[in-house]
């Protein structure tokens, strides 16, 4: 159950400073969607917001309007602990719960809705959710084990495969691969490619081959100086955005000539 | 790190272990001879005070049993009795302490905030610094005397408990107050380690949790607790040393004698090692001074008992999950 958000006139704060301003756009169901751009132009930020993680960070806020298939997120009624069950995220450094073992760490998120699971269905969710993160062969026979004995880029697939775990709406990427090596990259974004039949994607990356392989929209984010907030300079299919972009300065980022 | 080719150390390493053949500075040499002198010096203190509690107490063990009449016939009951007041107030401290401070803590890391935090901590850190004289005088002045009705209450409602049983002392100065007292002289020491080990938490772990849709306290279950559980452990621990070694807040709030109860809520209650040598260490007789010395010996003892069982409980659960 796959769904699109729409983003309108977003405006991004870290109290006092204004990390974003003025984001349009409409990210598509049942597809990848890439964000680029040179570091701190709020890939991050933005990115935060579209699970209401960004609020978490004190005196952190957000202006405009963000709905997920027509529900707005940040209506007052709207639990954010709800808006974090439906929007999964994958962060930049792996982070398993360090004291747990594979087996949990995949359970982690559904244990949270307290409901007691049958051992069966515990077995066969942890099962379907490794074989998705494309990490149950490597890791079958040893379950038990803590999540932390294993590889960098085998412990941000566990991340993956709690993420999926609890099936959520929407799953949000950053920079999944920025601390892999290619062999892994390879496999997170064969992963992606599995995962985009059934749930909406949002990726951050620096790596342009990356969002060209994976990606079908891309939004490229820029400062207009250092000390001004970023904005989206171009949201368009990454075909045409690595073909013939709209704008020069999405050509020069993307052909290397700066940032 | 023991794969280091030898030629690039220059010198023998001063550390074996994970750090074995790493190279070392002028200020290493200078900060481990610090460190080590500073652990010499705490082991030879340790070991002086065992040497002379030892020395001076070890008659007292063999003492006549007749100056352990009439509570008791032998060093070993007296001792016996001594010890299980001790640990009764200690686990009346530690019970209503630990979940306060604990909570306490958490509030002032996770939930309050900075505003409100900040001066809450500081006031906690305050009451670290009170002397136990001022706890002693105002358990037995104001809390004793003011807790009577509950202390009554107690005693009608839930009086089928032994450790209710009644009647309930005239003064209120009872056992259960001493444990009142000692719980409100552990709770800033408890408070203001679990607060920094709270704190410290990484960020990336709560993070992962909140972003799996954990509540907030589901969050601290997730990934505040796992991360803090020695420093809990630690915490408790001195928590408990400051119970189990208190002498003067306890000889104040209650008259003891060395006897078994669990009525915390009569006038005749059990004596803790520390406050009985509080109460009689200006005795003219030298045997009970040996007797004092010996039960300070066992006091010292069943401390070190402890901390080695917490320790030996609190790794082996980490163990098991790591
Ligand atoms: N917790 C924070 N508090 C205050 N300012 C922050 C915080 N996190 C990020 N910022 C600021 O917000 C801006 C955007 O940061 P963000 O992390 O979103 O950039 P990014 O595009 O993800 O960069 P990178 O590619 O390096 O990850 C930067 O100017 C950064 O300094
Ligand atoms: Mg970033």
């Amino acid at each position: 159950m796959a769904k699109s958000i729409d983003v309108s006139d977003v405006n991004i704060y870290y109290g006092d400073f204004k990390a974003v301003e003025g984001v349009n756009m409409t990210i598509k169901a049942k597809a990848v969607t890439a964000f680029i751009g040179p570091s701190g132009c709020g890939k991050s930020t933005f990115l935060r917001t579209l699970n209401r993680m960004h609020e978490v960070i004190p005196g952190a806020r957000v202006e405009g309007k963000i709905t997920v298939s027509g529900q707005d997120l940040y209506d007052p009624a709207v639990d954010p602990v709800e808006v974090r069950r439906m929007v999964g995220m994958v962060f930049q450094r792996p982070n398993p719960f360090p004291t747990m073992s594979i087996y949990d760490n995949v359970l982690a998120g559904n244990k949270l809705n307290a409901k007691r699971m049958k051992k069966a269905e515990a077995d066969e969710i942890v099962e379907k959710s490794l074989r998705g993160a494309n990490l149950w062969n490597e890791v079958k026979d040893r379950l038990g084990k803590p999540g932390m004995g294993l590889s960098g880029g085998q412990q941000q697939r566990l991340c993956i495969a709690r993420a999926i775990a609890v099936e959520p709406q929407v799953l949000l990427m950053d920079e999944p691969c920025s601390a892999l090596d290619p062999i892994s990259t390879a496999a997170i974004e064969d992963l992606i490619h599995e995962l985009k039949d059934r749930y909406t994607i949002v990726i951050v990356t620096h790596n342009m081959q990356q969002a060209a392989r994976v990606s079908d929209d891309t939004g490229f984010f820029n400062l207009k100086a250092a000390g001004q907030p970023g904005h989206l300079v171009e949201f368009n299919p990454t075909k045409k955005m690595f073909t013939n972009p709209d704008s020069e300065s999405t050509e020069a980022y993307i052909s290397g000539r700066f940032g | 790190m023991s794969t280091t080719p030898p030629d690039l150390e220059t010198e023998e390493p001063l550390i074996q272990g994970p750090y074995a053949g790493v190279k070392f500075g002028r200020g290493d040499k200078a900060f481990s001879t610090v460190a080590l002198a500073s652990g010499v010096t705490i082991l030879v203190t340790l070991a002086a005070v065992f040497v002379f509690l030892f020395i001076k107490g070890l008659p007292g063990f063999t003492a006549d049993p007749e100056i352990f009449k009439p509570s008791s016939d032998s060093f070993w009951g007296y001792v016996g009795r001594l010890l299980f007041g001790t640990t009764f107030a200690a686990i009346i401290a530690l019970l209503i302490a630990v979940p306060f401070s604990f909570a306490l803590a958490l509030f002032i890391s996770h939930y309050a905030p900075r505003r409100i935090a900040t001066p809450v901590a500081y006031v906690i850190d305050l009451l670290a610094a009170v002397p136990s004289v001022v706890f002693g005088l105002w358990g037995a002045r104001t809390l004793a005397v003011s807790s009577q009705p509950v202390q009554r209450w107690f005693d009608h409602n839930l009086g089928w408990l032994p450790f209710f049983k009644g009647p309930a002392s005239a003064t209120g100065r009872t056992i259960l107050i001493a444990g009142v007292v000692l719980a409100i002289m552990c709770i800033p020491i408890i408070t203001a380690i679990c607060r920094e080990v709270f704190s410290q938490t990484p960020r990336l772990n709560e993070e992962a949790a909140l972003a799996l849709g954990a509540t907030r306290w589901e969050m601290v279950r997730y990934a505040v607790f796992p991360h803090s559980r020695s420093g809990m452990v630690a915490a408790v621990m001195l928590g408990l040393g400051r119970a189990l070694g208190e002498t003067m807040a306890v000889s104040m709030v209650m008259s003891s004698t060395p006897i078994i109860t669990l009525n915390m809520i009569s006038s005749t209650n059990s004596a803790t090692i520390a406050s009985n040598i509080a109460a009689n260490y200006k005795a003219e007789d030298n045997r009970i001074q040996t007797v004092l010395l010996a039960t300070g010996l066992v006091l010292f003892l069943f401390t070190f008992l402890v901390n080695f069982v917490a320790r030996y409980v609190a790794g082996r659960g980490e163990r098991g999950q790591r």
